[in-house]
Order: C-alpha cells, then structure tokens, then sequence
C-alpha cells in the first residue's frame, strides 16, 4: 500500500485500529478527529471483548477474530515503543471469561439453546453446575436456573487500549489531528477525492468514517448517508471492593436486548470487576438521540436487575455513572467496507455495544476490503447497501418511557 | 402587600447563603424545602459542638453567632419551612427539553452520614437555590498523604464542632486569611502552633489588600474578624511568615518532620533557604475549590476566572505572566446575573459556589437569591423591602470586591509544580504520581482529559476528583495549552467537577423505588410510611 | 501521640460528656456522644485506619466528607466516611485496605491471570 493516502475520519478505537491496519501496511495515514482521540464513545464503554452474546453468524466470526487477534497486538504494541509499552498496560487486558447467568426456567432453556449453537461455531461455552458456579462466583445469587461459562470472553479498559492502537498507528507514521471538524467532500469524477474540514482541504485516495454513533451525520455530510444512529447506554461505577465478582456475569436476558431495537428503555444486569476494583454495572440501551441528561430511574432499573444477580452487594456505594452514545443500526451488524455510491469512501461504524472487542478484527477485515484481498471472515453480511444501513429510521428525538 | 400564589423553593446548603436565602424566600411567601447533610443548619462556616455534648456556653467567639442563632431559629419554626437535615442530593434531573423549570432533586433522606438504609426521593419545586460552598483546595507536595497531614478545614472542623485537637505540635501553611481562624481554634483546643506560614510573599498580599482600601471598609466586620485571630496569634507569640511554605512533608507511616521554604513571588523555591521542623500535624489550606458538581448537574454555566497572575514586577501585566509562565490556576465559578440568577430558567446560586468571598457576602448572596427564587425577581412594592434589597444587594456586591481583592491577594503562584518529584503522589485516591501524568500528557494518542484519566486513573477514586481534579486539570494545561477541548455532539465537555452521581448512593437504596416529596412541611419520613 | 479531645473540665463551651465505647477492629475505643468516629479515633490515638492501594497508610484528611481518606466499615456498612459519621455506642468500625487487590503496582503490572 506504499504511497496510498488514507484519512480515518474519527480517532476512537475503530478508527484507530483501522489507522493502525493501513498504517503497518504501509499507507500514508492521517486521522481526523473533532475532538480528542478516544473521548467520546470509546471512553464512555465497558470494555467489552466478547463472544458470549453472539450467536452463528458474521459477528461472531469478526469476534472470534478480534479475540484472537486482540493478545498479539497488544504485545506487538508494547514491544514496538516505550509509549506503546505504557499503553498496552493501560489497556488491561483481562481474559477473565464471562459467565451467563439464567434466572428464570424460560431463560434456562433459551440460554441452552443459545449455548449449543454457539458450540457449534466454535465458542467454548461449558455449562456450569451449581457448585462449579458457586466456586467460580461465590457471591452470584442461589436463585439461578442454568449458568455457562465463556472461558473466551475478555475485557479491556477501553481508553487505554485504543491509546495503545493509535500510538502504535503513531509509531508506523500516521499522523493525527485532533479538534479537527469534517465540514463537506470534495467529490471529483465521481469519486470522493478529499474533506473540507474547519483546517483546509485534506486528499486522499481513500477516507474511512469510523466516527462512531456521529457516523451517519458524518456520511450525510460528504453526501452518502448511512443508517447508524446513538443508542445511549449507562453504566454505574461502584467504589473499590474487595474482589467479588470474578467473571464478567451476566443475566441471559442481556442476549435478547443487545439484539433488540426497541425504542424504549431497556435494562440488563451485566457485572464485573476492574482491576482497581470497582464493579462496573450495566447496563441499559436507550434510544433518545445525544441526549445526555442522567435518568435516575434508568440508573435504579440497572442496580435492582444487578442486585437480582448478587444480592449481597445491595451495600456497595454506587461513586459514578457515565453513560455514552453507541452506533446502532437497526439490524445489528456492523457497516464495514466500501460505500457503493461514492467510490473513496469507506465504512467502518455500526458495532454499537461491542465496538471496542470488534475494532482489531474490524481493522483488519478493512485491511483486506481495501486491498482487495479475500478477507478473513466472510464480510458479506457488513456491506454498506443493504436495507438497514441506505433507508435509515429517523432515531427517536426523545425517550418513548 | 400581596403574597404571589406560594412558590415552592428548595434551598441546597444551610450554610451562611442557604439558611439566608430560606429566610428570604420565607420572608417572600414561599414555601421552602431547606436541605444540608448535616444535623444542623450552620455549614463550615457557623460549625459548633453537637448538642449532644450538652455545652453549658456555647460557643460566644463566633462571629455573627447571635445573628445567625436567630435566623436558624425562625427559618426551622417557619410552618412554610420543611427542614431536611441528614439528607444528600445525589443527583439533579433535568428536565425534558421542552418543560421549563428547575431540575427534580433526588435525595436520600433521613439517615446517619452514608448510612445503609436511607429512603430515596425526589422533590419538585418552581425554583432551586444552590448554595453548597466550598471545600479547601490543596495543592500537593511530596508526602501530603502522610497521615497527619491534613486540610486547615479539618483541623477547624474538628476543634469547633468536636473540640478535638488534630495536633500537639501544628503548622499551618498554605495561603488566604482562613490560615488565621484556623490557627486560632487550634490554639483554642490547647495545640502548639509552631508556625503560620502564607506561601505568598509579603509585597503581593500587600499589593493585592492595599488596592482601593475603600472596599474593605464595607468588609469592616471581616477585617474585625481578622484582627481579631491576628490578636490570638500575637498573644500566643505564634510566628506568622510570609513568602514560605511546606514543601514536603517526611515520616514513617505518619508526619513527623516537615521541610519549609522560602518562595519567590510565583511560589518558585529560593534556594538554600529549606529548613526542617519537627511536628506531629500540618494544616495546609492553598486556597477554597467550589463544589461544582451540583450546578453543573443542573446545567449551570460556569465562568472560568483567571487567577491574578503574580510576577516580581507583580501588576498582573502580559509580562507577568510571560515570566511566570502560565497563569496559575483557573478558578471555575457559577455565572449569576444581579438577581443571583445562572443560566438555568429557575435555578440560582449563592454562596462561595459564585466567588469565594466568605460569609458575610454569602449571606447577602443568599438573601437576593432567596428573594429572587420565591419572586421571580419582581421588585418587590413594599418600600421598605425594595430598600432592604438595594441594601442587600450593595453588600453582595462589596462582597464581590472582596473576593476579587481576596484572590488578588492570596494567588496560587504558578509554579507550584516545582515542589513536586516524579514519584509525588497527585491523586491520593489512587496514588497516581506526577510522573505518570506527565508521560500521559505527553502521549500524544492518550492526551485528551477523559483518556488520561482513564488510563492514569487520577480522579478515578472514591473522591472522585473532588481534591485531585482541578490541580490535574491544571498540570493538563501547562503540557498542553489552554485550548478548550471540544466535547461531540450529546456528550459534556470534561470537566474536573462533573459528578452527575453527586453523592454516593448504595445499589441497595438506587435499586428501591423513590417517592415524591409533595407537601412541605410534613418530613420524609412521615411520607414514606403513609 | 498527638492528637486528643479537650479535656471536660478545660473546655470553654461547658460541655457534659457521655461517655460511649466503639470497637475498632475488635479493639474498644472510648469516647463520647457527638463525636464523629474520626474525631473519636483521633482522641483515642489513631493516626491512620486505612490503607491506600500501596499499603501506606492514611487518616484524616479534608475532615469535612470531601475527600473519603476516612473511609471505614460500621456496623457491616462499607464505606462510611468516619469524619462525617456520629459515633453511636456499640458501633463496630473495621478499617479498610485496598492494598493487594487493587492495582497496586501501578502500570508495570502485568495481566491478571486467566481463572
């Protein structure tokens, strides 16, 4: 790709792995961010590396690959510079595995049914007997019906690794500019050939929107809108405990929301610990546009769906909140690769609640897209014309509860 | 006079402001909803023994005491007042774009300090009056989280409202008149207090004081005040320098020694002139932060103030700060029209969350603030309140001047980082060092405020920022420049005081269901159990 | 020792005390009716009830519930701020450490290990 001029509009973490894709490949990156790398929905996430909540298909074979690619590339990244070093320690990574808990006999049968398929992809999804999972999480409610453990799922503080992914695209020569706006493309036979932004006019020979849940706004300003929208989500941060939780836990009820698009306010208990030992604990998805107001009904739906999982933390101060903005698209999957209408423009957005676990597959997977190279998993189903991501859903302007 | 239909107003904060502008909106015909964490009203400010100690005389040194005894009385018996004591804002709401009015308060009522079992409510009133104060701000040096080391606002709190004695051998060090009272209740509690130093040179506080003396005289209760402690000091043959500072603090598992020195005007350090002392305690104060965190849940606009710049030639000039490098810090306050008003329809601030300017001006910030919240602002017929008023707010603005002349007086110089070594630790919580935060700052893919937190995990902590924030936000700043960093679409800039969670709250209690509080007048305890 | 509540007899404001015994990790502490469990173990002799996620130790700090340097358990209740709590007679204080299960050396820590 020598000689190849990218721009990556967005310095998240999908940008940013994308950057360090084309970067390592030899192209002239520079990303462009209207902030600050990392500061809007990358820093404002869980962390989640998972393949749990995935059943057979297309995202799960970008999570199997990301999971597998994710350990490599942050060592690649601590070897390459002392920066990158420190990075890679921020990103903590933590192959912790996740537990998928049912507390219904409903949920039992469908958790089965969900773990058995998954099986069959690949996923090491091991049922638990009640005394394996009290061993494994003494503190999880007796009240459960069936439990399974996901020895794959891992976790990340998000900020850290996708600084450790940007300063690795650094290191190979991309550049960065960051409060840097995307105003208007610049469109010539056809073919986007460079953005106006609030510095100038940037060329390039092609341009990746990796800008997240702004990503369809971002599209419609270079002329080829795409039907990816916020989809709030929030997050309760309690103060550090002594280590309870040792799994990311979860209620099996989190798989029908995560592939839900209901408008309405939608919670699920997903616990775990950081290494500072804090739990955090989700989590709701809310479709309200950028609406950023707390919600403390929202916030006690979350706690009382949590404290359902492990009683005994009913004690544990609640110190923070945070809530970010995730792409949603309405058939949930992920926009990744060429835009039909506007030949130079590319796409990488759409992975709502699991963005962070998804970029390092994401990057690569593009990778290949713009190589024209047969990719490492089948990218069919992420393609930019299908129904859900060219006829947009205006998103809701406010809260439907 | 006519009384307007009753406004319902909920005051945060009984200190100085908060119990003054319950009086006013009392006074104006509002019902009022009084709120503090505390038992009883009073704030730092008016802080005495617990009646549980049974005190025989209580306490006659105070300032304004028999002032304040009065009002804290009337405003409790008011049948339009509910009083809520023990009781925490954990969060505001605001309200959906298209209603007008203050945002829904969210309390945990009723319950011993960050007890277990607290109800949860909400409360909806036409107006809010923020009046939650300050807390000292502390600059840190090497070995500030030794135990032993503390704010000069906790030794005060534990000498008035415990009668307990942080130290037998004290020194209190950082910069602001506040040094003064604090040194006084600690000779008061039986403490030797070796010394009282004020980091700012003698020329700086005498330049920013000697300026328009004419606005101190309207302060003539607070220089009395002043006087007064400086009396104490005198009596006790307690040495009071300028132009030196604790800049480290040294022992094994707690203070046992510290090293003082000599600084130039931007609190740069003179070199040769460190001494070491033996202590068993030091009382450090560098100044007062807001606590911000409930204005900005409302949406409150905030005003960025420069700090006075100090440099040798010391008139704040551009050249002062060439030579001083950045300006020191930037104190964030809430913006208030005349009437007290923020930004937010319906929501008013008074107190030192405006401008630090102690209680006098609070109390006249408070009244305005009540008067406006339970009127709308309207001036009010009655001549003689329309004079109390133009009274009223005359002394708010002296007391503006005041905390101009205040600040200008006692600056933060700007290059207090000197104190610091790579391993000085910045966030007490979780022990983040000034190293670290300074190779993060320097990551060019790590540098945005909300990035470095993370990945430092300064502000991370169970204080959340509350006394690391600001001086983090600072050091960011000088690496970096003070060009604002722009928050995307929906999400809120950074900001060291943004806690939208403002007081902890446990999953138990945010997991129960909250009852509105409806009448005032009837206690939230009375309401849950109907 | 430093720290210590003014004696009765020596104090201005005239107070009566009642007297009222806590347990700090299983050791009594005695101390008064209003005083706050910080204050309480100040006068009692206590420099420090916590441990940072380091090990070191700390105490008192902002003394006005701002900066949870105090923190301690009562009575089962994590993380009550000691300066901020009135002592009751009979409560159980159990001091806090996050050393040894935080992130306690700092960056250079390598991943956790896989359960």
């Amino acid at each position: 790709m020598n000689g190849t001029r990218a721009v990556v509009l967005g310095a998240g973490i999908i940008g940013a792995a994308c950057a360090r894709e084309l970067a390592l490949a030899g192209a002239a990156v520079t990303v462009v961010d209207r902030g600050g790398p990392a500061a809007a929905t990358t820093s404002h996430g869980e962390g989640n590396v998972l393949v749990s909540d995935k059943g057979p298909g297309p995202e799960l074979a970008l999570a199997q690959l990301s999971r597998e690619l994710w350990p490599t590339v942050l060592t690649q990244v601590a070897e390459r510079s002392a920066e990158g070093h420190r990075a890679a320690q921020a990103a903590e990574w933590d192959p912790k595995g996740g537990i998928v808990v049912a507390t219904t006999s409903a949920g039992a049968h469908a958790l089965a049914r969900f773990a058995d398929s998954q099986r069959s992809a690949g996923v090491r999804a091991e049922p638990l007997a009640p005394e394996a999972l009290r061993e494994a999480e003494p503190y999880v409610t007796r009240e459960h019906t069936a439990a399974v453990h996901y020895g794959e799922d891992a976790q990340v503080q998000p900020a850290g690794a996708a600084t450790a992914l940007l300063t690795d695209a650094l290191a190979a020569g991309a550049a960065l500019r960051g409060g840097e706006e995307v105003c208007s493309g610049v469109v010539r036979g056809g073919r986007l050939t460079g953005v106006r932004t609030t510095h100038g006019l940037l060329e390039a020979d092609l341009f990746v929107n990796a800008a997240g849940p702004w990503s369809g706004a971002l599209a419609a300003r270079l002329g080829a809108p795409v039907g990816v929208e916020p989809r709030r989500g929030d997050v309760l941060v309690t103060t550090p405990q002594p280590p309870t939780v040792f799994h990311k836990v979860y209620d099996a009820d989190y798989v029908g929301s995560v592939g839900s698009g209901e408008e309405e306010s939608q919670t699920s208990a997903v616990v775990e610990s950081t290494r500072a030992g804090s739990l955090l604990i989700g989590s709701s998805r809310r479709r309200v546009g950028f609406d950023d107001r707390l919600r403390p009904e929202v916030l006690s739906a979350v706690a009382a769906k949590a404290l359902r999982l492990f009683p005994s933390l009913a004690r544990v101060p609640v110190m923070r909140a945070y809530g970010g903005f995730r792409p949603y698209v309405a058939d949930h999957l992920p926009v990744i690769g060429a835009d039909p209408r506007l030949p130079g423009l590319w796409h990488a957005s759409g992975h709502e609640g699991a963005g962070i676990g998804l970029s390092v597959g994401t990057g690569r997977l593009l990778l290949h897209l713009v190589r024209g190279e047969p990719p490492p998993v089948d990218a069919a189903a992420f393609r930019v014309d299908r129904p859900a991501v060219l006829r947009p859903r205006q998103y809701q302007q406010q809260e439907t509860t | 006079m006519t009384v307007p239909a009753a406004r319902r107003v909920a005051v945060v904060g009984a200190g100085p402001a908060g119990l003054s502008a319950a009086h006013a909106a009392l006074a104006a015909g509002a019902r009022v909803t009084l709120i503090d964490a505390a038992e009883e009203p009073g704030g730092q400010y008016h802080r005495t023994v617990p009646e549980t100690y049974g005190p025989q005389r209580p306490v006659r040194l105070q300032h304004g005491w028999r002032a304040f005894e009065r009002r804290r009385r009337r405003v409790l018996a008011h049948p339009r007042c509910t009083w809520l004591p023990r009781t925490s804002v954990w969060a505001l709401e605001q309200p959906q774009p298209e209603h007008e009015g203050p945002p829904r308060l969210h309390l945990l009522c009723a319950g011993p300090a960050d007890g277990a079992g607290r109800t949860r409510h909400t409360l909806d009133v036409d107006a809010l009056v923020l009046a939650v104060g300050a807390h000292d701000r502390v600059l840190p040096f090497p070995g500030w989280q030794l135990p032993g080391v503390c704010t000069a606002g906790a030794a005060q709190a534990l000498a008035k409202g415990e009668r307990v004695a942080v130290g037998e051998r004290v020194v209190v060090a950082g910069s602001g008149p506040f040094l003064l009272p604090v040194a006084a209740s600690l000779l008061d509690v039986g403490s030797r207090v070796l010394e009282v130093l004020e980091a700012n040179t003698a020329a700086t506080t005498a330049r920013g004081w000697g300026r328009r003396p004419w606005e101190l005289a309207a302060q003539a209760g607070k220089a009395v005040e002043l006087a007064g402690h400086a009396a104490v000091l005198a009596r006790h043959r307690v040495p009071y320098r300028t132009g030196r500072a604790v800049v480290e603090a040294r022992g094994d598992g707690r203070v046992e020694e510290v090293v003082t020195a000599r600084l130039r005007a931007d609190w740069s350090v003179l070199d040769g002139t460190r001494r070491t002392l033996a202590v068993d305690t030091v009382c450090v104060s560098h100044g007062f932060s807001p606590q911000l965190e409930l204005p900005l849940a409302a949406g409150c606009a905030l005003d960025e103030r420069p700090a006075p710049r100090c440099g040798p030639a010391g008139d704040g000039g551009a050249d002062d700060a060439r030579k001083s490098g950045r300006s020191g810090s930037l104190g964030a306050f809430v913006r208030v029209d005349e009437q007290q008003r923020t930004s937010v329809p319906w929501v008013f601030a008074a107190g030192e969350i405006t401008g630090i300017a102690g209680a006098p001006s609070a109390r006249a910030e408070g009244a305005v603030a009540g008067w406006s919240a339970a009127t709308g602002g309207s001036t009010p017929r009655d001549p003689g309140r329309r004079r109390a008023l133009r009274a009223l707010r005359r002394s708010r603005d002296q007391g503006r001047a005041f905390a101009e002349r205040l600040a200008r007086a006692h600056p933060i110089g700007a290059a207090w980082p000197g104190w610091l070594r790579p391993q000085t630790v910045v966030c007490r919580c979780e022990e983040t060092d000034y190293g670290s935060l300074c190779a993060a700052f320097a990551t060019e893919a790590g540098s945005a405020s909300r990035v470095a937190k993370l990945n430092t995990r300064a502000g991370l902590g169970p204080c959340q920022g509350r006394i690391c924030g600001p001086t983090v936000a600072e050091l960011r700043r000088r690496f970096l420049g003070d060009a604002p960093e722009r928050p995307a679409e929906g999400l809120p800039r950074a900001d060291p005081h943004r806690r939208p969670i403002a007081q902890p709250v446990r999953l138990g209690e945010l997991a129960a269901p909250s009852a509105p509080l409806t009448d005032p007048g009837r206690r939230p305890e009375e309401e849950s159990s109907s | 020792m430093s720290p210590r509540l003014v004696p009765a007899q020596r104090d201005a404001t005239g107070r009566r005390d009642r007297p009222l015994r806590v347990t700090v990790d299983g050791v009594p502490a005695d101390g008064i009716a209003g005083q706050t469990l910080a204050g309480l173990m100040l006068a009692s002799g206590r420099t420090s009830w916590r441990r940072a996620p380091s090990g070191a130790p700390r105490g008192l700090f902002c003394g006005i519930g701002v900066c949870f340097d105090c923190l301690v358990t009562v009575n089962g209740e994590p993380d009550v701020r000691a300066c901020r709590r009135r002592a009751v007679d009979g409560d159980e204080v159990t001091t806090h450490s996050r050393a040894g299960h935080g992130d306690a050396d700092g960056p250079g820590r390598t991943a956790r290990e896989e359960r």
